[in-house]
């Protein structure tokens, strides 16, 4: 049996009512837990992509893009490799500066840890503010472990998203094209 | 001109060459109801919407073309769900139209709403809810090609209320504007050329081959395309529950069905076969037995018009996607140009002859009953058979007498048979057969069905008495739930739990009769044959004959659900030979 682990699937579909239901449904038919799942209008009019990432082995996941594919508003699906694609995630989090859970006044040094970061203070309260912090999923995983210290109200992660990597000589072409 | 949204539908349904629908009418659909009256649509008014859906199940079985069904919101539309999850299962086209609440009204739990969409999602191939009048041209016809083209399968749209009622500027899209509206939708009717070369390679090495024909035969109306190819080359095929008529019955080369009852000869070709030439078959459950016990020796050609169908349980060594019929027709002009270019096919004497000595060592058998015991339900499809018209379609429930029917008729030409095969649906056969019947009128077309079974829908018997639809019916009558009875016999030490049914009632006979059917009723051996000539000889009316048959009377052979498809359990008079299954 192979091993489970993090598989992103980027999905185009045809953006109509139920789409996401029926995507959603194939997975839990089967009992396959979602980890995230990020929904938005893609490129092109009237479609959008669906980035989700399932913790499953190889050989269910491949049966399940086949299921998925047959689904009719299902236009394209890749698998991302994470290793072949850039991930990006935006994590928002409301963080009690003082009071219950956070002992005495942190808010210098959630400040502080948010600069280190560089995530941004969105919104700034008597007893707590309200940071994000936008890059790698695994950078916010980081920044979450070590709010988490100050005693956190609130946290929403969106979910990731992924596109496949340029590779290099395209990396160039766009680089040069910007140069000239 | 501005017409309604339910003129549209009715209009749509004729543009599409729909002659006939099975429904029943409610609040929601009433609209569409109306156009109805004007239309050239025959429409056949049912007793349950079950009964509808199953109809038109059987109607797309013998012709080939979608049924259709209409019935009205909530309760109507939750009815619908068992037959459209069985022509799912079976790949069955099928396009059923349901009334919805208006759409100001969805989501308020009005009055018969239910959540169509979303209780048949994953009970159909594509279902859809129509929100404009002016959207129901579009909707019917993707409804069509979605059920009709690739792996066909049942459709649903869900049309609100006021959507009928609502006017609209009538357009008919053209087949270019439908295939632009699915993108997603791309169905692989060719298969790749070099894999398909390569099956032609393989066949022809191969020393004991079998050609194992699903259900996807009918479906591509591949039976001729199979036939060439097995005349060809000399291999033997199986057709599995689904694909019986795909390959006829009567051929040398037909093996008869494999799998849980299937024949001990098509079971243990399969097991012992280096080279399985799948075509249009899913390597079910009910044919594998445990999986990697499975044709351990085999390797795997795997035709499918389904992607997620290769690799789903036997990993193919070559999968194919494409259209059954396409694939094997290519397949053949593969073969004959290797031929040509001076290959040779591998000697598969020897393998003909092993498999010649376990057809005459395991027929299909049954002990007769002696004289005063109970009928053999055996018997009585023995005789059916023999005295049916041809061109007769049999139609079967779910149990014992599905398996037995599958095991002694003889089945020479596609669509003449009938049955819930995936799903496996008790109360499929009444309503199924009268949806065949509707199909071929020119048919004689029996139902074999359960007690148990039959009294699921029978009620459709009034319906098809009504219509004037002069179906069949041959209950094989146990007194049981035959086939769980048989399951507990065996693995449950003869502990019958809930399984007996009344042998007192209800009285078939007179129910028949009070559905305007002819009721007859056969205990013994000698009443069977007059029975069967008078059911054949009336045509004006549907008939029932209630056959008191053997409750004791297990299916074999078999292979119980988890063990090796090595370890197929024989009838008690063959197990002295069991050691020639090699
Ligand atoms: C709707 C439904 N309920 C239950 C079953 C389980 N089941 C399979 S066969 C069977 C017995 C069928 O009895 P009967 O119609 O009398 O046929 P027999 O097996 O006796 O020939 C049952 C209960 C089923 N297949 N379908």
């Amino acid at each position: 049996m192979s091993a489970t682990q993090h598989h992103i699937l980027s999905v185009l579909v045809q953006n109509r009512p139920g789409v996401l239901a029926r995507v959603a449904g194939l997975f839990a038919r089967r009992d396959f837990n979602i980890y995230s799942l990020a929904v938005a209008p893609a490129e092109e009019e009237g479609f959008s992509r669906i980035t989700v990432v399932v913790d499953v082995a190889s050989t269910p996941l491949e049966q399940i893009t086949k299921q998925l594919f047959k689904l009719i508003e299902v236009v394209k699906i890749t698998e991302l490799d994470p290793r072949q694609s850039v991930e990006r995630e935006l994590l928002m989090a409301t963080v009690r500066t003082s009071g219950v859970g956070g002992g005495g006044d942190n808010r210098g040094a959630v400040v502080e840890l948010v600069d280190i970061f560089e995530g941004k203070i969105v919104a700034v309260g008597a007893e707590a503010v309200t940071v994000s912090l936008e890059g790698h999923p695994d950078k916010l995983d980081d920044f979450e472990d070590l709010l988490s210290g100050y005693g956190i109200a609130e946290l929403q992660r969106t979910g990731r998203i992924a596109l496949p990597k340029l590779d290099r000589e395209a990396r160039l072409r766009a680089v040069k094209g910007k140069a000239g | 001109m501005k017409i309604t949204g339910a003129q549209a539908l009715i209009r749509a349904l004729e543009m599409e060459g729909v002659e006939v629908m099975f429904g029943l009418p409610g609040g929601c659909i009433l609209p569409a109801y109306d156009p109805l009256l004007d239309s050239s649509i025959r429409h056949i008014l049912v007793r349950h919407e079950q009964g509808a859906g199953h109809m038109a199940e059987g109607y797309a079985h013998v012709t080939g073309r979608p049924g259709v069904a209409m019935v009205t919101s909530g309760p109507a539309a939750t009815n619908m769900v068992t037959p459209l999850m069985d022509a799912y299962m079976d790949s069955i086209p099928m396009v059923v139209i349901t009334g919805q609440v208006p759409t100001w009204a969805i989501g308020t739990d009005a009055f018969q709403e239910c959540d169509t969409v979303g209780i048949t999602r994953s009970t159909t191939k594509h279902n859809e809810l129509i929100m404009r009048a002016e959207d129901v041209p579009m909707a019917v016809r993707q409804a069509f090609h979605v059920a009709t083209t690739g792996r066909p399968g049942p459709t649903l749209i869900d049309v609100p209320k006021d959507v009928l009622q609502n006017k609209m500027d009538w357009h008919w899209p053209s087949d270019a504007e439908v295939i632009d509206s699915l993108p997603g939708y791309r169905p692989n009717v060719k298969g790749h050329p070099r894999m398909i070369k390569e099956a032609a390679k393989l066949i022809l090495a191969s020393e004991r081959p079998i050609i194992y024909a699903g259900g996807g035969i009918l479906k591509a109306r591949a039976a001729e395309a199979l036939r060439e190819l097995a005349e060809l080359t000399g291999i033997h095929v199986v057709t599995t529950l689904m694909a019986r008529g795909a390959f006829p019955d009567d051929h040398p080369l037909c093996l008869g069905m494999p799998g849980m009852h299937g024949n001990a000869t098509a079971i243990t070709a399969m097991q012992k076969s280096d080279l399985l030439i799948t075509l249009g078959a899913r390597f079910d459950d009910r044919i594998t037995g445990t999986v990697p016990t499975f044709a351990p020796e085999a390797k795997v050609i795997h035709v499918d018009i389904d992607p997620a169908e290769q690799g789903k349980v036997r990993k193919p060594d070559v999968p194919i996607v494409g259209d059954a019929k396409y694939v094997t027709q290519e397949i053949i002009k593969a073969i004959k140009d290797l031929l040509q270019g001076g290959a040779t096919q591998a000697d598969i004497g020897a393998w003909k002859s092993r498999i010649s000595g376990w057809r005459e060592q395991f027929p299909l058998s049954y002990e007769p009953s002696e004289p005063g015991e109970a009928l053999k339900p055996q018997f009585c499809l023995e005789k059916l058979r023999d005295s049916a018209p041809e061109g007769t379609i049999l139609v079967s429930g779910v149990g014992q007498h599905q398996m037995w029917s599958s095991q002694y008729w003889k089945f020479n030409e596609p669509y003449t048979w009938v049955n819930s095969g995936g799903l496996g649906t008790m109360g499929f056969s009444v309503p199924a057969a009268i949806g065949a019947k509707v199909g071929r009128p020119d048919r004689t077309v029996w139902a074999v069905d359960g007690d148990g079974c039959f009294q699921m829908t029978a009620q459709e018997l009034v319906t098809a008495s009504v219509e004037r639809i002069p179906v069949k019916v041959a209950i094989l009558n146990n007194s049981y739930l035959g086939m769980v009875r048989q399951w507990q016999e065996m693995f449950y030490e003869e502990r019958y739990s809930e399984v007996y049914l009344s042998p007192e009632l209800p009285n078939f006979v007179q129910w028949a009769e009070a559905m305007g059917c002819v009721g007859i009723r056969v205990d013994s051996p000698e009443e069977v044959q007059p029975a069967i000539d008078k059911a054949n000889s009336i045509d004006d009316r549907p008939v029932v004959v209630d056959f008191r048959v053997d409750a004791r009377e297990k299916v074999f052979p078999m292979v119980p659900a988890g063990f090796s498809n090595d370890d197929v359990l024989l009838p008690a008079s063959q197990n002295d030979r069991r050691s020639a299954l090699k």
